[in-house]
Formats: structure tokens, C-alpha cells, sequence
């Protein structure tokens, strides 16, 4: 096999796998990207960067948290929800994630000429909604306008703005053996609802997006639970993806058990079709924990009591050989990997 | 929720797997080697971790089950040279784009500027034609008798519909040649088919008679769920157990709540009447007489082959890629020095490591390191 085969031959140019979420973009961001701009906040590639002082003044009682995020759904309205959910949703919890009380938002947008008005009247409308509850302000903005042709109508950039508070540390780090893994709901409820939405499948039954603000699902676990470990959201791949990237970054084993992972049965019934893996699918109203094993009923009861979380289950733990594996449905031991770029329809 | 007879949960029972493995256990006296030919089939093996199940006397054999794997270098270069051609849409299913050609692939030519899209209905290309009169559209008719029917299909509606500008390379394979070639291979060490369940949807069990009844190996249709390849793994050892002790082959149907001996008329009556069969060549095993389908009159203007005139560059060698022994079911994946080091998804040798229904792509994502795991 001639060029695809030869080590020797790197990447010319972007391709869409490198924005997959799969380890193609893993080593865009971390040969490219991160080795331009080094720095020990940027190197820890947590959800959001924790900076304990800012230009040598410390916060009182905690930590400020910053994350930035772009959003390029297609398409712009979908069920459950529209960029505009998207946008607010996703920087929240990005913040979250760290154990971060949000605070505030900026907001750019990049409008296609020829967008309607009215949608973007809608996508604010949403935007607004989704701050307040989310219980954030948009406090600064940036409006721009290119020619016809390529953006899909919309594009959003935000950044992030939250405050950690003393006592709570949310880092890949703390993660050992012995805690239990936990998440907040059903998986692949986001991606699918957007592969239905793009392709036009007609269903039966309407798939939505999860996309939701988990400040105040979060607020609840970490009061069960002021030691957890770790936060992500398992966003592009999914929460393979995450756990892949907990498994190599505090050097554990994670042991998943399949018939635990809550799956949604008309998620799962379209993933089959398509060949699809609702564990590589991307959540936007979800989070997965790691708590030390004995907290692992407080936290789940926690998560239930909130509207956000009925669905949490306990889906593994860790320990063992470094490395993420799955107990199949049927008993059986496999490994799980991150993928190389999107998942891609199968033929038949 | 109670389980009934369509519940899927029901074809996934952890207790029923363990009481079907008990009883394969039973059966599985001596060495006994069973190959699927289904890229379906393949992937669920791995996924669901049977293979760990399984006594390591018995061995599953991968055989040339994935569509694209054995699509010929050339073909994919005829696909990327006419994507390069002005004005020219390249419709494909998804796995098709990362299969490298001689030069390039049709991801690499999409990132240069070819317009490739991912569809997943054929008749997506004709929607395409519809949607851009100025333009040419080319299908590509990658896949096996699930998907060639659906084809034919749209092949008819395009003449119908008096679609000038679509037109379709067709790359199919038959799958019921390849298993008596597989069957003819001298020497073998194979016990039995685990044949293809929606194929057979398509064909009928019965289209594998001859295989049971003159190679003497036998068949038994089986469906996708960790419990039918399980059990059709039972009645298969269980026939081979009966062959052994001088009784006969035979096709058994495990997936009944799909395949019948008759197949589905309607669709074996588009083929009949779109295609005819011809000789193709599978990559990495050669030719196949009879394996594949050309499109026949009064069709013959829809193929894209004789519509385009490119020059093809000269078709690369497999250099240390070994795909051909693997879908032969002479090696499995991780018996090639490259898996897992020279041979990546992210940098594949072969076809096998590239499209997601290969061989070494399933033991790559599902089944590395189980030797040590055992």
C-alpha cells in the first residue's frame, strides 16, 4: 500500500477526522497545537483551566476557572434544543466539570450573510433562556459577518468564566483505584438526535438532544461528595473517549461493565442500524464521576433526587491493568480504545 | 419490562450465553475451526468478547466478509481518478473514504477538493442528480447481496426516471462463490460456515446447498446478536461432531425470525433483472469466477466504468500487508508481524485495518491483547 502506509508521510492538511474528538485530534491538539502555545495550566487539558491566582492576586475562597469553546452544530435548530442551547450548555459545564460555580460568558458570533433574522432572534432567545437557568450572565460579545458560503449559517465562540471553591478539586490526577465510575444518564442521546436531525431518518419516536446547564446537578453531587475526584463531560467520542483519556492520564485500569450503561432503547435501536456505538457518542447534558468507591450510593442518590440525573448509574470502577476494558452484556472481557476519527456508517 | 419474541434484551441474556457456552464446551472435544464471512458478523464476535468465552481449541476464523476490504486496488483508484474529474459528485458509503488506492484515497482527495459525499441510500444519488442537473454523479456500488439489490433498485428508477446524469461503478461480490472457493482451498482446516444473516435474507439458505452437499462443510445461517452467533457456533459444532462420525453435511437456518430457504424473490428478481454475472477479482485472493455483477442491458448506459475514460495509475502491491492470507482464514490479525506496530487504523498497511467491518480493525479495537489476557 503506497502513501497511506508511510510513517514518513505526515498529514498535509486538515481533514474532518481531526475534529472528531478521536485520537487524530488528540494528536493535532497535542503535536501542533498545545507543543505552539506550552504552558503547565494549557498542559493539564482539563475541561477548564484552573488558575490559582490571577497575575499574582489570589481569589478569596477559591479558584478561578476560564474554558473557551466554539460551536459549529449542523444543523442550527434541533430536537431538545439549537446552538444557542448548545453554546451556553456546553461552556457551563465545561466549567462544571472543574467543580466550578459559573459566573459569567462572553459571547462571539459569526454570522453568514443571508442568515435569516429570525433565526438568529431564536438562537438568542435560547441563549437567554438557557443563561438563566444556568443561573449566568453574557457580559461581553463580538459580532462578525462573512460572505455567503461555508459556515453553515452560524457559528458561536464563548469563553467561560467560574469560581472553584476552596476544598473542591476536580483533576484527572486523583483519580485511584478503588473509585467508583459514575454517570449522570443515559449516553448518545445528543449525537444521535443530531445524526437523525442531519440525515432527515424518519422515526417514530423523536430522539432529542440532551443538551442541558449541569451546574446545579453538579452542585448537588459534590455536596454528597465533596471529595470526588474527577468531573467530565463526555462530549465529541463520547464517554469512551473519557475514559480512554482518565485511564492514560492518571496511568489506572477502568473496568466497564456493558449492561449497566444506561442507553436510551431508541438511541440504541438507531445505533444498531447504523452500526454506531452509543459509548463513542457525544452528550451535551451529561457528566461522568469519579468518586471514591464508598461514596459511590451518596453520589448516585444525589444525582437521582435532580431532574437533570434520574437516570445515573454506577458503570464501573478502577483498578486493575492500565487500561479501559468492558465486560460484554454476555460475560465476555474486551478492551476499549479511543477511535481514530468519526465513527462512520456501516454499509450492511 | 417483559421480554417477547423481537426484545432485543432477550438475544443478549448473560445466562443464556453461559448455558449455550457450557454446551459448545461439550461439543468442542477436538481442534475445530469455524469462519464467518460477514463483516456484521466479524465485528459482534469481537465486540461482545466471545472469543474469551470460547475454548482456544476452537478457533473463528475470519474469512473476506467486509465489502470493502476486497474491493480491488484498482477500483479504488478508478473511484478517486474520476472524482478528480471537473463537475463530478463521487457518492459513497461511508467506509469507502479512508481505503487507500495506489496514491490517495477519497478522504485525502475530499480534503484536496473533490466533492465526495457519504450517503446512505443509494437512492441518495439520485436525489443528488436531481439536486444538481449540471453535474455528473457517480455511485459506488461497494457491497454484497444486502446491499446490491438496493442498487439494482435505484439503477431502475434512474432508467426510468430517464436520469442522464448518474451512473454507478459496479464493485459488487457474491458471496456464495467465494465460499466454495474458500471450501476448495487444498488442505483446509475448516469445520464449518458461519454463514452471513442478511445476505441470506437476500439469497435464501438454500443458496448454500451445494457447499454442505459437495464440499461437505457445514452451513448454518446465523443472525447478529451474541446469542445467535453463539448458538449457531452450538449447531454448527455439533453438525461437524456428526460429519466426523460419517454423517452428512448440512444448512441449518439459526436466524429463523429472518431467513428462509427461498431468500426474498423480489429482490433476487432486481438482480436478475439489472445485473449479470460476471468474473471479479477480490483483492488480496484474486479471481473469483462468477463473483461479481456487471450491469446488463438495457442498463449498460448507467455504468459509470465505460462512461468515464481515466487513466489509472500502475495498482500498488501489498507490500507486508498480509489482508489476502487473513480473509483466506489462513492467519488471524494478530498472527501479522505489522498489527498493532507498522499496521494502524491511523497508519494501515491494508484494507483489513482501514474499513470498520475488517478483520484487523475489530481485533485492533476489540481484541488486542487477549493472548495475554487469557
Amino acid at each position: 500500500m503506497a502513501t497511506s502506509g508511510d510513517p514518513r508521510k505526515t498529514d498535509e492538511s486538515i481533514r474532518l477526522g481531526h475534529g472528531s474528538g478521536g485520537a487524530l485530534m488528540h494528536e493535532l491538539i497535542e503535536t501542533v497545537i498545545v507543543d505552539a502555545l506550552a504552558n503547565p495550566v494549557l498542559e493539564a487539558m482539563e475541561d477548564a483551566a484552573e488558575l490559582p491566582t490571577v497575575g499574582g492576586h489570589r481569589l478569596e475562597g477559591g479558584r478561578l476557572a476560564v474554558t473557551t469553546d466554539s460551536y459549529v452544530v449542523q444543523p442550527l435548530f434541533f430536537p431538545g434544543g439549537d446552538i444557542g442551547t448548545l453554546a451556553v450548555s456546553g461552556t457551563v459545564n465545561d466549567l462544571a466539570m472543574k467543580g466550578a460555580r459559573p459566573v459569567c460568558l462572553t459571547l462571539g458570533l459569526v454570522a453568514e450573510e443571508g442568515l435569516a433574522l429570525d433565526a438568529l432572534r431564536r438562537v438568542l432567545a435560547s441563549i437567554a433562556t438557557t443563561a438563566r437557568d444556568a443561573g449566568v450572565a453574557v457580559v461581553a460579545g463580538d459580532t462578525k459577518v462573512v460572505e455567503r458560503g461555508g459556515i453553515g449559517g452560524l457559528v458561536l465562540n464563548t469563553a467561560g468564566i467560574g469560581v472553584i471553591p476552596d476544598g473542591v478539586r476536580s483533576s484527572c490526577d486523583r483519580v485511584q483505584d478503588g473509585d467508583a465510575v459514575i454517570v449522570s444518564g443515559t449516553l448518545g442521546d445528543h449525537e444521535t438526535a443530531i445524526l437523525v436531525a442531519r440525515e432527515g431518518l424518519k422515526l417514530e419516536q423523536e430522539i432529542a438532544s440532551d443538551c442541558a446547564p449541569l451546574g446545579g446537578l453538579v452542585a448537588a453531587a459534590l455536596e454528597a461528595c465533596p471529595e470526588t475526584h474527577l468531573l467530565r463531560d463526555p462530549t465529541r467520542g463520547g464517554l469512551a473517549t473519557v475514559l480512554c483519556e482518565v485511564a492514560d492520564g492518571a496511568g489506572v485500569g477502568i473496568t466497564i461493565d456493558e449492561a449497566s450503561l444506561p442507553v436510551r432503547p431508541e438511541v440504541r435501536s438507531v445505533c444498531e442500524i447504523l452500526g454506531f456505538d452509543p459509548v463513542y457518542m457525544a452528550n451535551e447534558g451529561k457528566a461522568v464521576l469519579f468518586v471514591p468507591g464508598d461514596a459511590a450510593d451518596d453520589v448516585l442518590e444525589a444525582l437521582r433526587a435532580h431532574p437533570l440525573g434520574r437516570e445515573a448509574a454506577l458503570v464501573g470502577r478502577v483498578g486493575g491493568r492500565p487500561g479501559v476494558a468492558v465486560r460484554t452484556v454476555v460475560g465476555g472481557l474486551r478492551p476499549l480504545v479511543m477511535l481514530e476519527a468519526a465513527q462512520l456508517p456501516r454499509i450492511c | 419490562m417483559t421480554a417477547g419474541p423481537l426484545d432485543p434484551e432477550a438475544f443478549r441474556s448473560e445466562r443464556a450465553a453461559r448455558a449455550i457456552v457450557e454446551r459448545i464446551r461439550g461439543l468442542a472435544t477436538a481442534p475445530a475451526a469455524l469462519m464467518e464471512v460477514c463483516g456484521t458478523h466479524t465485528v459482534a464476535i469481537s465486540r461482545f468478547g466471545l472469543r474469551s468465552l470460547l475454548p482456544e481449541r476452537l478457533r473463528l476464523l475470519s474469512g473476506p466478509g467486509c465489502p470493502v476490504c476486497v474491493t480491488p486496488v484498482g477500483e479504488i483508484d478508478r473511484a478517486i481518478a474520476i472524482a478528480r474529474l471537473p463537475d463530478t459528485i463521487v457518492a459513497t458509503f461511508g467506509d469507502m473514504m479512508r481505503v487507500p488506492g495506489s496514491e490517495s484515497s477519497l478522504e485525502r482527495e475530499r480534503a484536496r477538493g473533490a466533492d465526495v459525499r457519504i450517503v446512505y441510500s443509494p437512492l441518495d444519488a439520485l436525489e443528488i442528480a436531481a439536486e444538481e442537473p449540471g453535474r455528473e454523479i457517480v455511485f459506488l456500488g461497494v457491497g454484497f447481496e444486502t446491499t446490491s439489490p438496493t442498487v439494482a433498485a435505484t439503477i431502475a428508477r434512474a432508467d426510468r426516471e430517464g436520469l442522464r446524469n448518474v451512473s454507478v461503478l459496479p464493485f459488487f461480490k457474491r458471496i456464495p462463490p467465494a465460499l466454495r472457493k474458500l471450501a476448495a482451498v487444498p488442505d483446509r482446516s475448516l469445520d464449518g460456515f458461519i454463514c452471513p444473516g442478511h445476505v441470506s435474507v437476500v439469497l435464501g439458505s438454500d443458496a448454500y446447498r451445494s457447499i454442505a452437499r459437495d464440499d461437505g462443510l457445514p452451513c448454518v445461517v446465523t443472525g447478529f446478536e451474541p446469542l445467535d452467533i453463539l448458538w449457531g457456533i452450538f449447531l454448527l459444532l455439533r453438525q461437524a461432531n456428526d460429519v466426523r462420525a460419517g454423517g452428512r453435511a448440512k444448512v441449518e437456518i439459526q436466524y429463523r425470525r429472518a431467513v428462509t430457504r427461498e431468500g426474498n424473490p423480489a429482490a433476487l428478481a432486481m438482480l436478475d433483472d439489472v445485473f449479470e454475472i460476471c468474473d471479479a477479482e477480490w483483492r488480496g485472493i484474486g479471481e473469483i469466477p462468477e463473483s461479481g455483477y456487471a450491469i446488463a442491458e438495457p442498463y449498460r448506459n448507467l455504468d459509470a466504468g465505460p462512461r468515464f475514460d481515466v487513466e489509472l495509475p500502475p495498482p500498488a502491491d501489498d507490500g507486508p500487508c498480509i489482508c489476502g492470507e487473513i480473509m483466506l482464514g489462513e492467519k488471524l490479525p494478530d498472527d501479522c508481524p505489522s498489527f498493532g506496530t507498522a499496521c494502524t487504523p491511523r497508519s494501515p498497511l491494508g484494507p483489513c485495518m482501514v474499513s470498520s467491518e475488517g478483520s484487523c480493525a475489530a481485533f485492533y479495537r476489540y481484541e488486542r491483547g487477549r493472548r495475554d489476557r487469557r
